[in-house]
């Protein structure tokens, strides 16, 4: 009999995995997000070149598998002689690092403003709500344009103009999530026992949202690697000779008829990688919302 | 209802009030020097550069300016472009046809393509179809537009030489503007007459690869909305009456399904103008369309304050009250959302 009982009572993540697995293509996706983690984490070790190394006798070298390719150059070279592959792979670290930062501070003013919204109601709420609404009566990409002007261009700016652009959808997730916990009656009960409202949003309510606020995280890397990248590409973000896959690409333009693969080739990894963010947020979806549960 | 709509309004002013405030101090914020701009760098007498302040306005204190911009904004008047002395207003609707002209047929085509895609997806469900269709619009979901419209570029402009690279229409062309939608104005008989159906043709190709690009995000949203959105419904019990009734099939998704499912797809439809704007903002730079975007990356460049302040403001508004329209029309649909 304890045998069976054991059997049954999986453990969550256990439980989660059995479900996300199922998912094919967020595996695909999971699989994605490693390998360009991997990438970023060990890029000095695992790139052959120095990103910004020039080589100017070996200047828009094709790749390795077309004609005229160099050995030496996997990927070709750029404009500068710079290696692709070794842009490429610190291009990872960079576009990663945005996403985490962009994620880590669009989701702590989003959830602050969606616990403190949902949580008190009235006047705050509307408050709130009304900021919210403003902010997204503004295009994510224009608002981002307008606040990096203002503070002049760069990564660190970009990712804070990304994270502006990305508060609202956290903001109205936590919100949604908080007006249905709070009616729950464990929060009657801490209320009961005298919690003080932080300390029932925090750490009574706040866990029960993870769920809905997970997936809009990851969701979140997705649209501020994008960004960011859109941003590299107007300009507004990244400086050369940063190795960033927007400003790739933006150098690449004028080359677009003789050195076909410097474009194609960052594109692509802003694609792979946004792809990979996506697919691992639906499945994640799929396995932590019971709603939807096959 | 007509309380319903009331109070929709009246919630209106707030966020409208909020919005002109934004774009009124973000614009302030921009460093550089619009006086300075407009002079030029070697500087100026310190008394022409002191009547230029009062001529634009900006030795007034600052509360002050707000309430003069919302003013003369409300009376249509956006100030002149620092750069060119043309009215931002009439800038604006100078450009704006062009844009929406993209945005319509890339919305067209996202309509024509992704509705029946997810319809398909929806009906072969858990077949190949639908895991090939569901997986190619996740990838089009995922798209960078800037990069795509570069590689639609290489590929049938350099590479078939089948499609113009950048603009709207042939430069050979001499065409009487009269809507400023090139596809209306090359039709009117006044220019069939001169010219022939040339410029039709040739603004079509130039339309073609930009709209591609912009309509492919939409695309890839529309088919996934229209597959849950029929999911839905073809799960509820009237469609398994008209099953059981051996109406044929094609009759059931076609007309019985589909008519219900598109509610939460014309929404969509609706609240896309947003994004149809950020589209417009990455396509137009990379095919140089005179349209909006363009226009506004521009003015961003060159710190042109009024037109930033102004288009912003026409395109927030715009969005605001499309969104007003959908809700209401969502309302009058669906009682429940009252």
């Amino acid at each position: 009999m304890e045998n069976v009982i054991e059997e049954k009572m999986e453990h969550p993540l256990v439980e989660f995995w059995g479900q996300f697995s199922q998912n094919k293509g967020a595996v695909f996706g999971l699989a994605i997000i490693v390998l360009f983690s991997f990438l970023a984490l060990f890029a000095p070790l695992i790139a052959p070149f120095d990103p910004t190394n020039i080589d100017p006798t070996n200047l828009r070298v094709p790749p390795i598998f077309s004609s005229g390719g160099a050995p030496q150059y996997f990927f070709g070279t750029d404009d500068v002689g710079r290696d692709i592959l070794s842009r490429l792979i610190y291009g990872a670290q960079i576009s990663m690092l945005i996403g985490f930062f962009v994620v880590v501070i669009s989701a702590s003013i989003g959830t602050f403003l969606g616990l403190v919204s949902g949580y008190y109601g009235g006047k705050v709420d509307r408050l709130v709500m009304r900021f919210i609404d403003i902010l997204m009566a503004f295009p994510s990409i224009l608002l981002a344009i307008v606040v990096v002007s203002v503070m002049g261009p760069g990564i660190s700016n970009a990712v804070i103009a990304v994270a502006i652009v990305a508060i609202p959808g956290f903001t109205r997730i936590v919100r949604a999530s908080v007006m249905a916990e709070k009616k729950k009656q464990y929060v009657m009960a801490s209320k009961t026992f005298g919690a003080g409202s932080f300390r029932i949003m925090f750490s009574e309510i706040l866990p029960n949202c993870m769920a809905p606020l997970i997936v809009q995280g990851t969701l979140g890397f997705s649209d501020g690697i994008l960004n960011a990248a859109a941003l590299g590409f107007l300009g507004l973000g990244a400086q050369a000779p940063t190795p960033e896959w927007g400003i790739m690409l933006a150098d690449a333009r004028p080359f677009i008829e003789s050195s076909p693969w410097m474009v194609t080739l960052p594109g692509l990894c802003i694609l792979l990688v946004v792809l990979g963010f996506n697919l691992f947020g639906d499945g994640l979806r799929d396995a932590l919302d019971p709603r939807l549960k096959r | 209802m007509l309380k319903f709509i009331l109070k929709k309004f009246l919630d209106l002013i707030p966020t409208l009030v909020g919005i002109s405030i934004l774009s009124f101090v973000l614009i302030r914020l921009i460093p550089g020097d619009p006086i300075m701009l407009k002079l030029g760098e070697r500087g100026a007498d310190p008394a022409v550069y002191a009547e230029m302040k009062r001529q634009m306005g900006l030795d007034l204190p600052i509360y002050e300016q707000y309430f003069i911009f919302v003013k003369n904004a409300l009376q249509g008047d956006l100030g002149r472009s620092i750069v060119s002395n043309i009215s931002v207003t009439e800038e604006f609707f100078s450009r704006f046809p062009a844009t929406i002209e993209l945005g319509m047929t890339a919305l067209f085509i996202a309509i024509l393509i992704g509705v029946p895609l997810g319809i398909l997806a929806a009906v072969k469900r858990n077949s190949f179809y639908d895991y090939f269709l569901m997986g190619g619009s996740l990838v089009g979901y995922s798209m960078p537009i800037f990069w795509w419209g570069l590689i639609l570029i290489l590929f049938f402009s350099v590479t078939l030489g089948i499609t113009p690279v950048s603009g709207r229409i042939g430069i050979m062309f001499d065409v009487e503007v009269v809507t400023g939608f090139m596809l209306i104005d090359t039709l009117l008989p006044v220019n069939l007459r001169n010219e022939g159906i040339g410029p039709f043709l040739s603004v079509l190709s130039h339309l073609i690869l930009p709209s591609i690009a912009m309509g492919t995000i939409p695309l890839a949203v529309m088919a996934r909305m229209t597959r849950s959105s029929m999911l839905e419904v073809l799960g509820e019990d009237y469609i398994r009456t008209a099953k059981a009734k051996g109406l044929p099939i094609r009759k059931i998704i076609g007309v019985h399904a589909l008519r219900n499912a598109l509610i939460p797809i014309v929404t969509v439809i609706g609240l896309m103008f947003g994004s149809i704007i950020t589209g417009a903002i990455l396509t137009e730079t990379i095919f140089s369309w005179p349209g909006i975007g363009k226009w506004l990356v521009t003015s961003i460049n060159a710190r042109d304050y009024n037109v930033i302040q102004g288009g912003i403001l026409f395109i927030a508004t715009m969005i605001v009250l499309i969104n007003l329209v959908v809700d209401l029309i969502y309302a009058i649909v669906n009682p429940k959302m009252r």
